[in-house]
Parts: structure tokens; sequence; C-alpha cells
């Protein structure tokens, strides 16, 4: 016969709970005197110098959002229509009945996924080194949107199948019974409602676009041409205070928090 | 005359699974044919081989004097001609009702938007719900969706309608409504391949009734035979099952 000795009272020691209670009151004595500790010994003033410099911020600012942050959404979403037109195409040859498509989409998929972004942009920009007469149209946008879409169709590409997948089969047999090609019926029928599956996924990958965004810099691009990350860099260099940086992921921020949140509304809501 | 539908020598096999073993079978135009046989008998391979949405392994199938198991043949073109209905409605979820009945009038019929929508109208008033035209599919109980379903397939101008056990996922006080829809179908005078379990429906309103058993047509001929007295002992058997689901053999 077992016993069910932990549910027993603990006559003479500590009861469970209590010894939650006084574990709990221990961990927040620690993180008080932390707390208490840094905020004496710290140089409020040199760090809100640093760090929060209003003079600083407020240099930094118009030609953020002017410039900046305009050309942070110029790449991100030319990138992210690449990666959708390609990825959806990826998708539907995934789901072929003729095998060496699959096969093609499956390789790419493979390929893209399992190199770093940067790699990726990099060996786009270094094509003319190969094939001088490959001049990608659009500069360091061209090269951008083709670089930083080629890793997102990837995901994308799996994330439409997934969500192709998901709409009931019977959807395509009604829509074939009623005379719809194919290709018809994916557009009219199954796509449709595989996108709604997939909305929560396809903000996250709008996010990480544009936090990929920044490895655009290492493209060499013009003052103009600048985004986010490069441009807090640089004048955080120029004013010799990092307080630009921080304004400028206070920016990211601004835009991924909100597009994290609503798409879990989504996910929820689903 | 052409037959509706003609079906000679039809086998049909999933890897190794002979689901079809050798299937002929016409029916005529105008005619109403209840197919009736156990679960897994193939019933639903039959009328899926039937509208190529599922391809046969041998065998040929013409609708409307057309072989839709030739090669050449414009299958999209061809499956305009055959209305479905389904066991789960299959409607467009992301559609309105009345989208429903209009997308595929417009984009494969190229019908102009307010002729597909006059038509879509015409055809929820056949099946008593006009009311629903701007609904969701979700809005609608199940035997409202098999209405618009066979709305549906209605607007397509069919001239044959396939129903695949269409009222079989119903709760029973809505079978009815359903069963009265293709009642009056019958009537007006559809040629109609109804895979059943609605032995009282085969009854009344069915010219024929095929008893399927085991990927083949065990018998066929009008319900006062097949149903009210089988000459072969598998349809005996079947018919008390189903007519006293209490009885055990
Ligand atoms: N797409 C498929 N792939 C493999 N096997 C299948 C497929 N469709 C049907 N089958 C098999 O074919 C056989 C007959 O199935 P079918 O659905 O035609 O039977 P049914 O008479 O309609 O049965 P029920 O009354 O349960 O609907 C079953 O054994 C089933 O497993
Ligand atoms: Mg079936």
């Amino acid at each position: 016969m077992s016993e069910p000795v932990a549910a027993l009272p603990q006559r003479g020691g500590l009861s469970p709970r209590k010894k939650q209670r006084i574990s709990r009151g221990i961990q927040y004595a620690i993180l008080i005197v932390i707390v208490v500790v840094v905020a004496l010994l710290a140089d409020w003033p040199a760090i809100i110098n640093s760090f929060l410099n209003v003079e600083v911020a407020g240099e930094t600012l118009p030609t953020l959002f002017t410039v900046a942050l305009r050309n942070t959404v110029i790449y991100t979403v030319t990138a992210y229509v690449v990666g959708f037109v390609v990825g959806m195409v990826l998708a539907l040859m995934r789901l072929s009945s003729v095998a060496p498509y699959r096969w093609i989409a499956a390789v790419y998929i493979e390929i893209f996924r399992g190199l770093p972004a940067l790699v990726v942009l990099l060996m786009i920009a270094s094509l003319p080194l190969a094939f001088p007469w490959l001049q990608i149209p659009g500069g360091v946008y061209g090269q951008a949107a083709l670089g930083l879409g080629a890793v997102s169709s990837a995901y994308l590409a799996e994330t439409f199948r997934g969500g192709i997948q998901a709409v009931p089969k019977g959807q395509m047999e009604a829509a074939r019974s009623l005379g719809m090609p194919y290709m018809r019926a994916m557009v009219s029928i199954v796509i449709p409602q595989a996108l709604r599956i997939v909305i929560p996924p396809l903000t996250n990958q709008l996010v990480f676009l544009f936090k990929d965004s920044s490895l655009v810099l290492f493209l060499g691009v013009t003052a103009a041409q600048v985004e986010l990350a490069k441009f807090g860099n640089d004048v955080a260099s120029t004013f010799a205070n990092p307080t630009p940086l921080i304004v400028t992921g206070a920016t990211y921020l601004l835009l991924t928090i909100p597009l994290g949140y609503l798409s879990r509304r989504m996910e929820a809501r689903q | 005359m052409n037959h509706a539908v003609e079906i000679r020598g039809l086998h049909k096999s999933f890897g190794s699974n002979k689901v079809l073993k050798g299937i002929d079978l016409s029916v005529e135009p105008g005619q109403v044919v209840c197919v009736i046989g156990p679960s897994g008998s193939g019933k639903s391979t039959l009328l899926r081989c039937v509208n190529l949405l599922e391809q046969p392994t041998s065998g040929k199938v013409f609708v409307g004097g057309v072989e839709l198991t030739d090669e050449d043949v414009d299958i999209d073109a061809a499956r305009r001609g055959v209305g479905m209905v389904f066991q789960q409605f299959n409607l467009f979820g992301h559609l309105t009702v009345l989208r429903n009945i209009t997308i595929a009038q417009e984009r494969v019929l190229k019908r102009r938007r307010p002729e597909c929508e006059r038509i879509a109208r015409h055809n929820l008033e056949r099946v008593g719900l006009t009311e629903k035209a701007d609904s969701y599919p979700a809005q609608l109980s199940g035997g409202q969706q098999q209405r618009v379903a066979i709305a549906r397939a209605l607007a397509m101008d069919p001239s044959l309608m396939l129903f695949d056990e269409p009222t079989s996922a119903l709760d029973p006080e809505l079978v009815g409504d359903v069963l009265t829809v293709m009642r009056k179908l019958a009537e007006d005078g559809m040629t109609m391949l109804v895979v059943t379990h609605e032995m009282a429906f085969a009854r009344e309103v069915a010219d024929r009734v095929v008893f399927m058993d085991d990927g083949m047509v065990v018998e066929d001929g009008p319900p006062s035979q097949v149903i009210a007295n089988p000459k072969h002992q598998r349809t005996r058997s079947f018919l008390s099952r189903v007519l006293n689901p209490t009885h055990v053999d």
C-alpha cells in the first residue's frame, strides 16, 4: 500500500505553502536590493547625457523619419512583395503533381532557409562581379528586394503550403465539380481561405523582415539610401553619443510591437 | 437517344485495394437512381468516378453520350454538365451564399454578374432560402447549407445531379427539408444519381434502386423489387440491418 505522503500536513516542519511564501519573499528582497544598489551607484547624469540626450535626439529625429525609416519601410515592403509572390509560386510548385517542380521548390526552400540572410544579400550584391552584364535594376533597392525577398520567399512558401493543406480537400473538389480548372479553383477558392489561416505567421514574417532590413547596411549605401540601423550608428559616431541608437531602437519597437500584438490578437481569434 | 449516364466495365483501385470491380450501370434521362449498400462498398468512389473526381483505373464513363474517360475530352467543360452534392456540403466558407452560387457561373460559364445573381436568386428560391443570400455558410444550419449546395450546383444548368449521402451529416430534424428539395427536383425531371441510406426516399422517389456490395452491383431494379422483394441474400441481410437498426444478425 502506498501512502499519499505529500498530501499529509507535515507537523513540526513548514507546510509547502509556507515554504513557497518565504521563498517568494526572499526573491523580492534580492530584487529590491539590486535595484537600490544600481540606483545609488549609477551616474545618472552621465547615463542620461549619453543615452537619452535630448539635444542629440532632436538633431536625429527629423532625418530619421524622413530618410531612414522611409528607406527601412521601402526595403521591407519590396522584399515582402517579392517574398510573397515567389513564396506563393514555390508553395504551388511544392504541391504540384509534376515531380520535378516539387524537387526544385524543395531544394530552393532548403537552401534559402539554411543560409544567413546576410550571406544571400552579399551574394546578390556580388553577382555583377561574376557577370558584368548582370545589373540588378534599382541598385541597392533592387539588391535588397531580391536578396531579402529570396530568403523570406523560402519561409513564406512553407507557410503558404501549410495554409493550403489546412483548407479541407472538399473545397477543391466542390470547385472542380463546378467545372473550375485547377488553377482557377486554387486562386478563387483555396488560396483566399489559406491566407486567412496563415495571417498570424505572415505578420511574423513581416516583423522578421523589418528587422532583417538592417542587413542592407552591408551593401554600402549612400546617405539617401540609409536605413534605420546604419543611420543610428552613423549619427551616434558623429555626435560621439549613443542616443541615436536608442532612438533607432525605439523606432523599430514602435512598429514591431504593434505588429506582434496584432498578430497574436488574430491568432487568438481563430 | 443517349443514356444520361453510361458506365461500362468500371474498375477502380487505390494501390492494391480493389474498390470497384467492374461496374456496369446506366441512367436514362429524367430517371432517379438510388445507390444503396454497406459502408466501404464503393458507392462514393463510383459517384466520384462519374465526374472524374477520381480517375478510373479502367472502364468507360459516358455522360450525355460524351465519353469523359476519353483522354482528349476537356474534363473541366464536361464537369460543368454534372452537378455534385457532397455529404459535407463543401460550401465556400469565405464567400456569401449568393457568391457561392455566382462564382462558378461567372468564372466558368462567363455569365455577366447581374445574370449570375438573377439565376442564383432563382435557385435559392427553388430550395426555399431566398432570405439567406447575404449570409455566410457558417451562419446557416447544416440543412440550409446543403440546400445552398444544391442551388449552387443547379445554377450551372447541369443535365445530371450526383448526390453522395446528402443527408448523412444532418441532424434528423433537418433531413426532411433537404429530401423535400430533392423530391421536387425529381418531379421537375432532373436526372439524379443518389447515394443514400434514406430507404423511404429511395422507395418513394427512385425509378431504380441499385444495391452495391464489395465493389460490384449486386442488384438493380425498381424499388418494389430491390427494396420490397430482393432476390439476393446479400441485399436481404443489408436491408434487414438498415430497416431494423436494432436487429443484429
Ligand atoms: N482516396 C482514397 N485513397 C485510398 N483509398 C480510398 C480512397 N477513397 C476511398 N478509398 C477506399 O475505397 C473503399 C470504398 O470507399 P467508398 O468511400 O467508396 O465507400 P462507400 O460505399 O461510399 O462507404 P460509406 O457508406 O462509408 O461512405 C474504402 O475501403 C476506402 O478506404
Ligand atoms: Mg461514401
